[in-house]
């Protein structure tokens, strides 16, 4: 899946676990808020880079002490409309300061990265490659804002 | 009034651009309709039963002369020769063609206009009393702070996609003018003890299907703490707020389901945790309040004594001073209402030619600006009394004059079926018969304070009620009816109008109100005005008239 990371068009080199995938031995991956509340102990003991998938639903407080230990925040837009995942980036990184990599996937538009990137996320995975133009060039639409930012 | 500044102006015009760009692609495919919906909607753009309808924000109701002409010349160029002010002192063009969009958006940009967040599920136009800065019983003129809410609301990055729309209003006055407890966040501006002055936060009001009165979340707000309280409330409509049902989506439901308490517990948490950045400083605060500094007025305007002469020896201007005209702070001022409810009008259209003629009354007299206030009416703040004649007569020569401020026939009515997608019923039909009916102003006067609010359907963007008498237009299988409430109020005693009754069909409507007023008069009290007797007497005296058996 392409990836644009700050503002670079790049790939993806985590992989996404299932709740019932087996861990690999090495390399960055990703999980479920669930099984990261449920394995949180043994997944910490896995060497490479760790990430967590967040629903719209999820309440960040509950997993906010183990930001420090993960590299990766995945937020899953389901709905493009569902605004909460806004305040999420913006808990993760202001709230608590959390400084590795919040990505967007799923149901956003491009016509939502300047606010996502605003919010605090940084990586945005999509389907269409053929994409990529529109979506730096949209990460950069306003030059000016008058809110103070996340990003 | 607030000027651009480069950065707001650079705001607008990047705007312009991505929306043309955002248009482009849906008209080639790229954005289906559902994806288009709330980028066009967050630029005021609906797409209604004839053509697409535009709403261009009002901030707050301030508008200058040159904005003015502006609208004139859109209305001419891209629509059919006239634009409508709304309840929330917004314009609405109704006939403009979506490809020409854009193009009207760079021509509002160019007058330091948009229509950014006039629609969709986002922090709205910010609006407040008419007479702020001017009005006799004022606290403080809200206007700074309103600019200081819609500079943090516009493109606010958090809250572009709430769970659904989200107004505020400000109120700088004991007497509110502003609707502020029918909003989804009502501000006053009060002075507490110590002699400081900031705000009273209410939360949770609004109209619509649900209407709710708001409820005080907070008694006294350092005005230093404005936004970061905002923040606070917004991101905890944001987290919480219902996205299940768009009925129950709006901050009102929330506050209502788990409770003010429980709500306030939430808000206060998020704001002490998050507030430090969001700290208005003195200096950011009088920096804005420049902006809004009393105009050049003339001492000598009080030595004025034409205008006592001019009262006394005509009798139909004495009438327009008595009905449409207020106090001012300053002596030998007025604040002049332009009444948008002509009898042959739809309440709050305005032509191409009035609105370029207003322009230049403006100008002339009062200061090159103007504002809109939420009974769809127009309002000069600054006249001196001695041009009050010459102003009245230029006034009456565009139609713009009608005395009936206040009056039975100032009524507030949403453009109804004859426009609207959501309609179920006429509305502007209605008032054109009503006027008719209620033609005599001398009857209208003995009448007194009677707010009629009319809506085409139960979305109720003519608030029908929290109007002393509310009609709202319903669907019975497919005939036009029409449901009554009397004894609303969006004034300090807020209220919600109780139903009268069963719907009255569209040929019953007109006699229905002829029959409410005839009651009023037969049972009132001296002097007592007819919410007062709404109030006293109850429904009953007016069921009975309405529904009695023969």
């Amino acid at each position: 899946m392409p990836l644009v990371k700050d503002q670079t068009l790049t790939e993806d080199c985590y992989r996404h676990l299932t709740d019932s995938d087996a861990l690999p031995e090495t390399g960055g991956f990703s999980v479920s808020l669930q099984r990261w509340l449920d394995e949180r102990e043994h997944l910490l003991t896995h060497a490479g880079p760790l990430g967590v998938r967040l629903k719209a639903e999820h309440e960040v407080s509950v997993f906010a002490e183990d930001l420090p230990k993960l590299a990766l925040i995945v937020l899953e837009l389901d709905k493009f409309t569902d605004g909460r995942s806004f305040t999420q980036a913006w808990y993760l990184r202001r709230r608590y300061g959390f400084n590795g990599e919040i990505r967007a996937v799923g149901d956003y538009l491009p016509d939502q990265v300047f606010y996502l990137k605003r919010t605090g996320v940084n990586a945005f995975a999509f389907d269409n490659a053929a994409q990529a133009p529109l979506i730096l060039a949209k990460l950069n639409e306003f030059s000016v804002h008058y809110q103070t930012s996340a990003a | 009034m607030y000027r651009y500044n480069t950065l707001d102006q650079t705001l607008v015009n990047e705007r312009v651009a991505q929306f043309r760009e955002q248009t482009a692609r849906f008209l080639n495919g790229e954005l289906s309709e559902d994806q288009f919906r709330p980028l066009r909607l967050m630029n005021g753009l609906y797409i209604q039963t004839h053509a697409p309808m535009l709403r261009v924000a009002g901030p707050y109701g301030l508008f200058s002369s040159r904005q003015l002409r502006k609208l004139a010349h859109i209305a001419r160029t891209y629509d059919k020769n006239y634009c409508h002010f709304t309840t929330r002192q917004n314009i609405q063009f109704n006939w403009p063609k979506l490809e020409q969009v854009p193009d009207i958006l760079a021509e509002l940009a160019e007058v330091e206009m948009h229509a950014m967040q006039t629609s969709g599920n986002c922090m709205r136009n910010t609006t407040t009393d008419a007479l702020a800065g001017v009005a006799v019983d004022e606290i403080e003129d809200p206007r700074p702070y309103c600019e200081i809410i819609r500079q943090w609301t516009i493109l606010h990055p958090e809250f572009a996609y709430l769970p659904r729309k989200f107004k505020i209003a400000v109120s700088g006055t004991e007497q509110d003018r502003a609707a502020t407890q029918l909003h989804d966040i009502g501000l006053h501006l009060v002075k507490n003890e110590s002699g400081e002055i900031g705000f009273r936060v209410l939360v949770g009001g609004g109209l619509g299907r649900t209407p709710i009165i708001g409820q005080v979340i907070r008694e006294f707000l350092p005005k230093q703490e404005l936004l970061a309280y905002l923040e606070a409330i917004v991101r905890i409509y944001n987290l919480y707020g219902r996205r299940d049902n768009k009925y129950k989506a709006r901050i009102k439901i929330l506050v209502k389901e788990i409770g003010l308490a429980a709500f306030k517990e939430k808000v206060e948490q998020e704001w002490q945790l998050s507030r430090e950045p969001l700290l208005l400083s003195d200096e950011r605060i009088a920096e804005i309040k420049r902006y809004f500094a009393p105009p050049a007025y003339e001492a000598s305007a009080a030595d004025d004594q034409t205008l006592v002469a001019k009262l006394a020896e005509n009798q139909a201007f004495a009438t327009w001073y008595q009905h449409n005209t207020v106090a001012h702070q300053k002596a030998g001022y007025r604040a002049v209402f332009v009444s948008l409810k002509h009898p042959t009008a739809p309440p709050g259209d305005i032509t191409d030619r009035q609105l370029d003629v207003l322009a230049d009354l403006t100008d002339q007299y009062s200061f090159g600006e103007i504002r809109s206030n939420h009974r769809q009416n127009l309002m000069l703040a600054d006249v001196r009394q001695s041009d009050l004649f010459a102003l009245w007569q230029a006034l009456r020569h565009i139609e713009l004059a009608t005395p009936n401020i206040g009056t039975v026939s100032d009524i507030i009515c949403c453009p109804g079926l004859d426009f609207c997608s959501l309609a179920n019923a006429g509305s502007i039909g209605v008032v054109r018969e009503l006027n008719e009916a209620l033609d005599d102003l001398d009857y209208q006067y003995d009448l007194g304070d009677i707010k009629i609010n009319i809506s085409g359907c139960m979305n109720g963007c003519a608030h029908q009620s929290v109007g002393h008498i509310g009609i709202l237009g319903v669907d019975k299988k497919g005939e036009e009816w029409y449901q009554i409430t009397l004894g609303g109020s969006s004034e300090n005693q807020a209220a919600i109008g109780q139903r009268l009754g069963p719907a009255v069909s569209r040929d019953q409507i007109t006699d229905t109100i002829l029959d409410i007023l005839d009651v009023y008069l037969n049972i009132r009290e001296p002097d007592e005005p007819f919410l007062a007797t709404v109030n006293r007497a109850g429904l009953e005296p007016f069921k009975e008239k309405i529904y009695a058996t023969c």
